[in-house]
């Protein structure tokens, strides 16, 4: 009790002398600094090591590097088929996840909406190797039948030229699991900012006689629209580097080409990485490095679009 | 027309019509010889949907055909999204279960061909996973603190920023950071258990950032007025009121932080290496976990090829379920023990 005082009665002199601050306090917020500027070292000790680590596959040439080909002529494929499968995963997911997004903020008994939001969120929470196993030994073997059917009815589309894998080890596959795994960020993202839609503007809308329809239409989508596309954009970045369930599903002969449904397919730079680091050494190992950078590139500027939107909006 | 003599569909109609369209939808295709779930739930969607629409306009008008319409849709899709969660869980419980026994999380793998269990794998994945944790939860924690409590002026903008990056990183590109950085010190043939650790954290620190900043963020100022008003120094304030008041929800995010990681693969595969026994030092040689476990039993099964996958797909039930009780524990701990806030 008597310490207390004093050290009280110090901290009113050291207040009322300029306010110069307290021991403890000094080491307390030295401490809280040093995490943040950890963490900023951290993320540039991330750049800089990679740097280094590619700059051999950067400077050497052609011959010397996997496959006898130049870095840029390696990459480009992978780049091809990381961009193509996120792409399609991100057509896909994204008009599911709005729904399902309306589902829960709009349709669904108001009662049900905790366990549904958890439910989707456990879809969030799944390990990436469980998909891939579920895509290789499930979903391709189910999707066997219905390629073929795209096959011969919808094959002069390039996408579903064949012939039609029969093991399901192809890009279709590979871009479905990778549509399920983004849908629950993308539909999170949304039903966040649909279940903030002012109040006032929902019930003005049905209070004129709108169907619930017509009101999600004028109001809800209105509203939320720029965050769907943030969140789509995040699903985009959080599918352009997902590894296991492509590096398991995919059968790779890094070839460019569109058609979605036979053997033969481009790989993505994630799962190169995966599948060639454990086995590769010397220049091989900085060749894939150097690929690890492209793809840090690609997602950092993906993610950065995507927060340029939601900071737009939030000024607005 | 108005609203009270406009005439409206019973309160039955939209699930008798998706009932009618199942019983529809399934004569139809029992009597093709056609018949599969997949196919049912495609052709119940669209018949409920031209039925229904077809109804309701008869009776109701356009606009509210249209309406629910949209309904049918909507609910549609989300039994659709569902879809793949509940092939999930059903397809590894029932392929996972036949390998989960007592040897497969007591006995490792070494010498046994064909046989052997997890436990190398078990023991990796709770080492590596607990130095990453121990790694990013104080620094996360103290960012956190730094954002909310001290942060202004260019460092703090910076950090938003540059966590808002590290939140992107691909996990691959993490795992190969933590590759670049030990090899540039020990030489490239390196593999330890602590260089998992090191690109875990980078996955992790981000997400233990965000989600204390939050629970942060809700603690109401006049508790820390109150504090200050009583001459408690700043630091004091924080680690007397602020944290214990935040507490439940720090621990719920470092529990889901905690459960996100736990379960990746990339990073550990380019660092961690792969290996049949128990290694309990991170900081010497080769370390299992459990993920990478499920991927190399996956991609180079023994010579029994069946026993392989069933193992694989035991560790991936182990790592669901191991998911799934940490994000409910963080969920009933929140509920729990959360401070009320007025």
């Amino acid at each position: 009790m008597e310490v207390d005082t004093t050290t009280n009665a110090g901290q009113l002199l050291a207040a009322a002398s300029g306010g110069r601050r307290r021991r403890g306090d000094r080491i307390f917020s030295s401490l809280a600094v040093a995490a943040a500027v950890t963490i900023l070292v951290l993320l540039a000790g991330v750049a800089f090591f990679l740097l280094v680590e590619a700059l051999p596959a950067v400077s050497a040439s052609a011959a010397e590097l996997p496959g006898g080909k130049s870095l840029v002529d390696y990459i480009a494929p992978l780049v091809f088929g990381t961009v193509l499968a996120a792409s399609i995963a991100v057509v896909i997911a994204v008009p599911l996840a709005v729904a399902v997004a309306l589902f829960i903020s709009h349709v669904a008994p108001p009662r049900a909406v905790l366990v549904l939001g958890y439910m989707v969120d456990l879809l969030a929470a799944v390990p990436s190797i469980v998909y891939g196993l579920w895509g290789i030994f499930v979903l391709g073997p189910a999707a066997v039948g219905p390629m073929e059917w795209l096959e011969a009815k919808l094959g002069f589309i390039p996408f579903f030229e064949g012939p039609a894998s029969a093991t399901g080890r192809t890009m279709l596959v590979a871009s479905l699991v990778l549509a399920v795994m983004i849908l629950p960020i993308v539909s999170a993202v949304a039903r966040e900012v649909f279940s903030q839609t002012p109040r006032k503007l929902q019930e003005g809308a049905l209070a004129l006689g709108a169907t619930r329809w017509e009101m999600i239409r004028m109001t809800v989508l209105p509203f939320g629209r720029s965050s769907v596309i943030s969140g789509a954009m995040l699903g985009l970045g959080r599918a352009l580097g997902e590894t296991m369930a492509v590096t398991i599903i995919l059968s790779v002969s890094g070839i460019v080409t569109f058609n979605l449904i036979s053997q033969a397919n481009p790989s993505t730079i994630a799962a190169n990485i995966a599948l060639d680091f454990p086995e590769s050494s010397g220049l091989a190992v900085n060749t894939l490095i150097a690929s690890g950078l492209v793809l840090f590139a690609i997602t950092l500027v993906t993610n950065l679009g995507a927060r340029a939107i939601i900071a737009r909006q939030n000024v607005q | 027309m108005t609203a009270l003599d406009a005439r409206v569909l019973p309160d039955w109609a939209p699930y008798g019509a998706v009932a009618a369209s199942a019983a529809f939808s399934a004569a139809l295709l029992s009597a093709a010889g056609a018949f599969s779930v997949a196919l049912l739930f495609v052709l119940t969607a669209l018949v409920a949907c031209v039925a229904t629409y077809a109804w309701s306009r008869s009776v109701e008008g356009s606009r509210r055909a249209f309406d629910r319409l949209v309904t049918l849709v909507i609910v549609a899709a989300f039994c659709l999204a569902l879809i793949p969660l509940l092939s999930l869980v059903f397809e590894v419980t029932k392929r996972g279960l036949p390998g989960l026994s007592l040897e497969f999380i007591t006995a490792d793998a070494r010498g046994k061909i064909g046989g052997g269990g997890a436990a190398h794998a078990l023991v990796g994945t709770l080492v590596i996973t607990g130095v990453a944790t121990a790694i990013s939860v104080p620094i996360g924690l103290m960012a956190a603190i730094y954002l909310t409590e001290y942060g202004g002026g260019r460092l703090r903008r910076a950090l938003t920023f540059f966590v808002d990056v590290m939140t992107g990183i691909p996990s691959i590109v993490a795992g190969l950071f933590a590759f670049a950085l030990f090899a540039l010190i020990f030489g490239p043939g390196i593999r330890m258990g602590v260089m998992g650790s090191a690109a875990l954290s980078v996955l992790m620190i981000p997400i233990v950032i965000r989600s204390s900043e939050e629970v942060l963020k809700i603690v109401p100022n006049h508790l820390r007025e109150a504090s200050y008003a009583l001459g408690t120094p700043k630091w004091r304030t924080i680690v007397k009121v602020v944290l214990p008041t935040a507490f439940a929800g720090l621990l719920t995010g470092v529990m889901i932080a905690v459960a996100r990681i736990i379960g990746e693969t990339a990073p550990l595969l380019v660092t961690t290496g792969v290996v049949d026994s128990i290694n309990s030092n991170p900081l010497s040689g080769r370390m299992q976990n459990l993920a990478v476990y499920a991927y190399s039993e996956y991609r180079t099964p023994g010579v029994f090829k069946q026993a392989s996958y069933d193992r694989a797909w035991a560790a991936a039930l182990l790592l669901i379920v191991i998911v799934m009780v940490l994000n409910l524990a963080a969920r009933l701990i929140y509920r729990r023990y959360r401070t009320e806030i007025r």
